[in-house]
């Protein structure tokens, strides 16, 4: 079992929902973040006064997911979130040690799908 | 000199005052609308509006509007106010003074491109829409006003009825906004699917001051504290509220809950339907027009729009076009000389002429708008482009056109 994190541009999440759901990864959790990479943020200006270097918006999704669809979600993301240009986000992958779903109390990757 | 009435004065001040706040309620009721990255866009434009046009008004918008000119438009001998004193000018309103006529309708003048930017919303550039706003101000609106109000305008000379502007204001920006959202082309990421509304309270609050507004807007467009005033003061609120009523009566049925964006969005066109017809129907009249309003227009918003595919993002065109010209054509139907002498009897007064001056009206509205609109916007695009680049669009309008966030994730 593995958990996949993945960090992604705002107007991207619904074309990456949609290529998720084309792989049969239905259960993902979002927030909305903030942060930056190596473009270092956006500038804003308020009454004349500059603020250089605030965060981005950002969202997050994690996933998880059984084994053999490691490689199916990751695809998936790349493929929605994709625009070849600097701040499309970074995804990551961690092993995942326990599962359990609260409902049945079943336990590992049966309670992943 | 003529006799400047104390309260009439005072009545059509306040209205004017009232009618400048239609123009930030408007903001917000857009404002809600839109995604979190794009409301301060909105916000933004209409405070330019306020700002820039009340300054063509007075420079010379107020002279091609409502000097003495030709048929089409008037003439220059009003620039910079020159002539527009305190004594009253008995042409448009004998009992209040000449500037007062002229602040009034400047708040007119200011919400009519402010309605337009429904249509366009979160991918145009600021620089385009600013140009654009004061060239349609310049060539659409103030002719337009002319020919319904100006003396020796040609659709007043032929007997078209519009009491608060339901030509002038509301047909006018509704196809304006129509042609914009044709040539500028959809939002991208959007086909045929709603986009969330960032605040629905906000849509809420500014619906609740567009109502307040608008007693100012019709009632006040009387120009007097009087017994006609009174009469379009009550018009007005029992067709927004019949319309309000309708409108979520009509998504109960269909839809199976009434919504309270709905019921607003009823309320607005009720207000759009009766402003031509306010001072010249009976109370009953003003119920039909307002329950009928919302069927037409919640049929234009959630069954015409999705199937034609054009993305008029905020219904600019669903509400106060079809809203619009059903209140030109309904004062057609309705108006009778028993609620105002100086009206005229409508079709259902046995005067069916009446109806055919209101169709008129409206097609020359019509017509003439969508045309002068179009040209305008390819010389605009031609000038600074009219779209924001993908990417910006993306990112939204409020940090890339402005440079500002509305909201913050973390203090």
């Amino acid at each position: 079992m593995k958990i996949v994190i993945a960090i992604i541009q705002p107007h991207k999440l619904e074309a990456v929902k949609k290529e998720l759901y084309k792989v049969e990864v239905n259960l993902i959790t979002v927030s909305p973040v903030l942060g930056h990479g190596k473009q270092k943020g956006v500038n804003e200006v308020y009454r004349g006064v500059k603020e250089v270097g605030n965060f981005l918006r950002k969202v997050r999704l994690e996933i998880a997911v059984n084994d053999n669809f490691v490689e199916p979600t990751i695809k998936a993301i790349v493929k929605g979130a994709k625009t070849g240009k600097i701040g499309d986000g970074k995804i990551f992958v961690y092993p995942l040690e326990r599962c359990i779903r609260i409902r049945t109390e079943e336990e590992g990757s049966a309670a992943i799908g | 000199m003529e006799m400047i009435n104390a309260g009439d004065t005072a009545w059509v001040l306040a209205s004017s005052a009232l009618v400048m706040l239609m123009t930030p309620g408007l903001a917000f009721f857009y404002g809600g609308m839109v995604r979190r990255k794009n409301v301060l866009g909105i916000l933004m434009q209409c405070f330019i509006i306020l700002c820039a046009v009340s300054l063509q008004w007075v420079l010379f918008g107020y002279s091609l509007s409502f000097a003495p000119g030709n048929p089409l438009v008037g003439g220059l001998q009003w620039l910079g106010l020159s002539g527009v004193g305190q004594a009253p000018n008995p042409d448009y309103a004998a009992t209040i003074p000449h500037l007062a006529f002229m602040i009034f309708q400047a708040m007119f003048a200011v919400i009519t491109p402010a309605l337009i930017i429904g249509a366009f919303a979160e991918r145009v550039k600021f620089s385009a829409f600013l140009i654009f706003t004061l060239l349609w101000a310049t060539f659409v609106y103030d002719p337009l006003c002319h020919m319904v109000w100006g003396v020796g305008g040609w659709l007043r000379s032929l007997g078209a009825l519009d009491f608060a502007g339901g030509t002038v204001v509301h047909i006018n920006a509704g196809v304006a906004g129509l042609v914009a959202t044709l040539v500028i082309g959809k939002r991208r990421g959007y086909e045929n699917t709603p986009t969330p509304l960032h605040n629905l309270p906000f849509v809420v609050l500014g619906a609740a001051l567009l109502w307040f507004g608008w007693f100012g807007f019709n009632a006040g467009s009387a120009l007097g504290a009087g017994a006609l005033a009174a009469q379009a003061f009550v018009t007005t609120h029992i067709a927004a509220a019949a319309a309000g009523l309708s409108w979520a009566l009509l998504e109960w049925n269909v839809n199976g809950r009434p919504t309270i964006f709905g019921t607003v969005t009823g309320v607005v066109a009720g207000l759009v339907a009766i402003t031509p017809a306010a001072g010249f129907v009976a109370v009953p009249s003003a119920i039909i027009i307002g329950i009928l309003v919302s069927v037409f227009c919640f049929y234009a918003v959630s069954v015409v729009k999705p199937k034609l595919g054009y993305d008029d993002s905020l219904d600019a065109f669903g509400v106060h076009g079809i809203g619009g010209i059903w209140g030109a054509l309904a004062t057609g139907l309705f108006a009778t000389k028993s609620v105002n002498a100086a009206g005229a009897d409508g079709f259902f007064y046995g005067n069916p002429q009446q109806f055919v001056n209101q169709f008129i009206a409206v097609g020359v509205t019509v017509v003439f708008t969508a045309v002068v609109t179009f040209v305008i916007l390819k010389v605009v695009d031609a000038l600074v482009g009219l779209r924001v680049k993908e990417e910006d669009e993306e990112i939204g309008l409020d940090l890339t056109q402005h440079q500002e966030v509305a909201y913050t994730v973390l203090e």
